[in-house]
């Protein structure tokens, strides 16, 4: 165990590392659009010494690095400076707008990751079955289609014609757990939707690929059942492959959501991301794909540390 | 021999195709079978003959892509093509149980032994989980595993292979069967663990009656284990008769063959005495590979221009790695590598492209050091393209040159690409690659141990003449102590990282020897039947295998002694 610990504690230095090299990048990159902040804060009839105030104030008179240097201490510490739209804090407006993705996204992951993996299971059983192909089909439909499709024609059946739900996803501090549910549960399937292809056809190939394998042959010799031999002999060894797509999709429910919040006018960290860059408010978009590149990180690495303690040879060495 | 006379298993007319190339292929055309109760029929022949296919059928099991045709397996009363899915596997693991090749790979690395062993009686509802865990270290233990009550619960990578294949063994039996198929079960595993497992399973066979096929392709095994021997030969019967009968008195001239095959042997060939320094020396070698603990401890032998070393001893013990230092594929970290008594670069990189040249190598898996895309021409051009700058006519002359003395017909293989040929002719492809570079020494590393014998005979010859025309030196490493008798000029025994004894061929094989030498060559099995019985009671079923290996003293003198 003490060498698992020993390899989080290295992977994680080596993700502060990459963070490091991002947050650079993430900087210069938008120093480098062109516009100047301080005109478009304050529109085409500023007079120059306002524009020289403001710039003071905002300390963009500073040298590049050292605005770096002092944005970077401040992340650190989770300040990420004031929006330049709404003077707020960029902390406090993209806080609860990331708790806001991140329920959803574990609601849509909740669903979609045991769904995905039974099915995947089952489909794997019943190889080249009709169900098989029923089931291929359907879910490489659904990841086909654009989300703000699948979004508007789920809206159009289950909001509009039957209103089982809601259409707008908006959220009221008073609502209960149960009420939440209900309000998010159109997002949320078509988040579902979208990922499960992936993680289905992935556990299907995964088992497939072990069906060949000498111990595969020994489980049917022993007179094993079929389910059996997928679920106790294949799934066990299949679960490295696995857990790296899903660690992706993971990724991929709390990053690349823009467009499902915009359709539902849900108050996520992807619609504030569009809105700060539509408005040049460059504190917000810095904060906001800091956190996006953490989240691909802590999930890659979440996914290296399950595919070892899946493995019975580094888990139990000799 | 045979205990009782019911008939167990009858097999009527078994046809098996395969499919490849979009057409059915006959696989198996039409053999026939009968065991009795107890009784143990040892099926012998080639690969490609069928045996492990016939072997799954007597279990009513087709492989993926191979299906039973117009045939009659009755087990005990019931017909087994006929029967449902579901019948047939309340068979399998109840009444019939499976022994595969490989226990590394057929056990599931993701469980613990004890949990596999279980798993079928408790399908079975024959015993509860405790009972059944008690029954495996029962078994274990008859087994003559070490720490019986212990090493079930230890996942199969932590278990050696000779034990996991007495674990499997035990796991065939934990639902006390009619009838087990052994599909090679020893044929992976180094000569010395292979007494023990054979000395096992033949015991566990006769205690519980069970019959066995004992499908193998080696005679000497099977000579050991089987009540009556059936020879195939591609999907055919050749003959069969009791085991004595068989190996006193085969009929048909195929079978013959197969009993004449280890007749090669090579005339031995002396060090020259007028001074000339060794072609290579390998002097006090220390390696190891990256981090890890030392590989190679103090190795140091010679190999004469024109000579054949055998390197043996068993897996693990450092006869590749002492191949790659001397190649440069590894540098070692003590010692150096001299060649005609200069000394060489440790790394094959800081080597001139005329020391590369000198030396070259021929693989054990023909299969996977070929590319598979990649036309014979190229193969065996490319070296003699980059050692020797031939281009053109010159080159397909010298490739049609190297083909002819490897004994293929240049106008038929020289457009012809590796998957379509058979195994003895990829691995003459091999040897040709070696000679298209000229050497002066050539690393033959385990190149008959993949191939039949019929075939590795072929090879052995080959390699023989060649060694003869262009006063090649081999350093052959090997753990089939046949292959170093009919090949050799001198032996070098490998354990653990150490050379334990070194001389000339005709020393090696008489005694006095090292206790591990002593070890290893007693324990070849030999066409006695009843080599094996002889001598378990000279040695006592406690001392083989792992055993007798830690019971080597190491203050006898012969091991001190050696090394000095």
């Amino acid at each position: 165990m003490g060498d698992i610990l020993g390899l989080v504690a290295k992977r994680l230095g080596l993700g502060l590392i990459i963070l490091l090299v991002i947050s650079l990048i993430i900087f210069f990159m938008v120093e480098l659009l062109p516009g100047d902040i301080a005109q478009a804060v304050l529109g085409q009839g500023a007079t120059p010494e306002n524009l020289a105030a403001l710039r003071k104030e905002m300390g963009l008179d500073q040298p590049a690095i050292i605005r770096y240097l002092d944005w970077l201490a401040g992340a650190v510490t989770l300040d990420f400076g004031n929006s330049i739209v709404t003077g707020t804090s960029v902390a406090e407006t993209i806080g609860t707008r990331f708790a806001n993705t991140l329920f959803l996204a574990t609601y849509a992951a909740a669903i979609a990751v045991p769904i995905s993996i039974v099915l995947g299971v089952i489909v794997a059983l019943l190889r080249n079955s009709i169900f098989d192909r029923v089931a291929n089909v359907a879910t490489l439909t659904s990841i086909s289609s654009p989300e703000f499709f699948l979004g508007y024609i789920l809206i159009l059946y289950l909001a509009v014609k039957t209103g089982m739900f809601p259409a707008i996803a908006s959220l009221s501090a008073d609502m209960t757990f149960g009420e939440l549910l209900h309000r998010t549960f159109l997002p949320a399937l078509t988040l579902v939707l979208v990922v499960t292809a992936h993680m289905m056809r992935m556990t299907r190939a995964a088992i497939i690929n072990l069906l060949a394998s000498p111990y595969i042959e020994m489980a049917r010799l022993k007179g094993t059942p079929p389910w059996k031999v997928i679920v106790r002999h294949a799934l066990p060894n299949a679960w490295a492959p696995i857990i790296n797509v899903v660690a992706l999709n993971l990724a991929y429910l709390i990053t690349g959501v823009v467009l499902v919040e915009v359709v539902f006018v849900y108050p996520g960290i992807g619609q504030a991301l569009v809105d700060a860059v539509s408005k040049r408010d460059f504190p917000v978009v810095q904060a906001c794909c800091l956190i996006f590149a953490a989240t691909f990180i802590l999930l890659n690495l979440a996914a290296d540390v399950g595919a070892i303690l899946t493995n019975p040879r580094l888990r139990h060495p000799k | 021999m045979i205990k009782k006379k019911d008939v167990l298993l009858k097999i009527r007319d078994l046809k098996i195709q395969g499919y490849s190339d979009e057409t059915w292929v006959d696989i198996i055309k039409g053999v026939d079978l009968t065991l009795h109760r107890g009784e143990v029929m040892g099926l012998i022949g080639e690969s490609g003959a069928g045996k492990s296919t016939i072997g799954a059928a007597c279990m009513g099991y087709a492989r993926d892509g191979t299906r039973i045709v117009d045939s009659s397996i009755e087990f005990d009363g019931m017909e087994l093509t006929t029967a449902t899915e579901a019948d047939r596997r309340m068979l399998r693991g109840s009444r019939i149980a499976y022994v595969a090749q490989s226990a590394a790979a057929s056990f599931n690395p993701a469980h613990k032994i004890i949990d596999q062993h279980t798993e079928a009686p408790l399908q079975y509802r024959l015993k509860k989980r405790l009972e059944a865990q008690e029954d495996a270290m029962e078994l274990y233990e008859k087994l003559r595993l070490p720490n019986p009550q212990e090493i079930g619960f230890r996942y199969p990578h932590q278990v050696s292979g000779g034990q996991l294949q007495r674990a499997m063994t035990a796991m065939a039996m934990s639902c006390r069967p009619d009838l087990i198929i052994f599909d090679e079960p020893t044929t992976a595993l180094d000569v010395t663990t292979q007494i023990e497992v054979l000395a096992a399973i033949r015991d566990i066979v006769d205690e519980y009656n069970t019959a066995a096929i004992y499908i193998t392709h080696d005679l000497a095994v099977v000579a050991q284990m089987a009540d009556t021997i059936k020879v195939l030969l591609k999907g055919e019967e050749v003959e069969e008769a009791p085991t004595k009968e068989m190996l006193d008195n085969p009929q048909e001239d195929y079978t013959k063959s197969l009993w004449a095959v280890r007749s090669f042997e090579s005339p031995q060939r002396h060090r020259p005495t007028d001074g000339t320094p060794p072609l290579i020396s390998v002097k006090n070698v220390d390696a190891s590979y990256t981090g890890g603990e030392k590989v190679l401890d103090d190795v140091s032998f010679d190999i004469y221009e024109g000579m054949t070393v055998a390197v043996v001893g068993e897996s693990g013990s450092g006869k590749s790695t002492t191949a790659r230092v001397i190649t440069g594929l590894l540098p070692p970290s003590k010692g150096e590598v001299l060649f005609k008594g200069e000394p060489f670069p440790q790394d094959y990189r800081s080597r001139t492209k005329d020391q590369l040249r000198q030396c070259q190598m021929i693989y054990q898996m023909a299969d996977t050091a070929l590319n598979p895309k990649v036309r014979i021409s190229e193969i065996i051009g490319r070296p003699a393209a980059f050692y020797s700058g031939l281009k053109g006519v010159a080159l397909k002359n010298r490739v049609d040159e190297l083909l002819d003395l490897i004994e293929l017909e240049p106008s038929q293989y020289y457009n012809r690409y590796p998957p379509e040929l058979s195994g003895g002719q990829k691995q003459r492809i091999g040897i040709a690659r070696a000679l298209a570079a000229e050497p002066t020494f050539i690393v033959c590393d385990e190149v008959t141990s993949a191939l039949d014998q019929l075939v590795a005979e072929g090879i052995l010859r080959l390699l023989d003449r060649l060694q003869n025309e262009l006063n090649l030196a081999y350093m052959f490493i090997t753990h089939d102590l046949a292959t170093v008798r009919s090949i050799a000029d001198e032996v070098v025994v490998m354990q653990h990282g150490k050379v334990v004894e070194q001389g000339p061929k005709d020393d090696m094989f008489t005694p006095p020897h090292h206790p591990y030498t002593d070890l290893l060559l007693s324990s070849v099995p030999e066409m006695d039947p009843d080599w094996l019985t002889t001598l378990l009671e000279e040695r006592g079923v406690d001392n083989v295998g792992d055993a007798a290996t830690a019971r080597i003293d190491p203050n006898d003198p012969k091991v001190s002694g050696t090394n000095a």
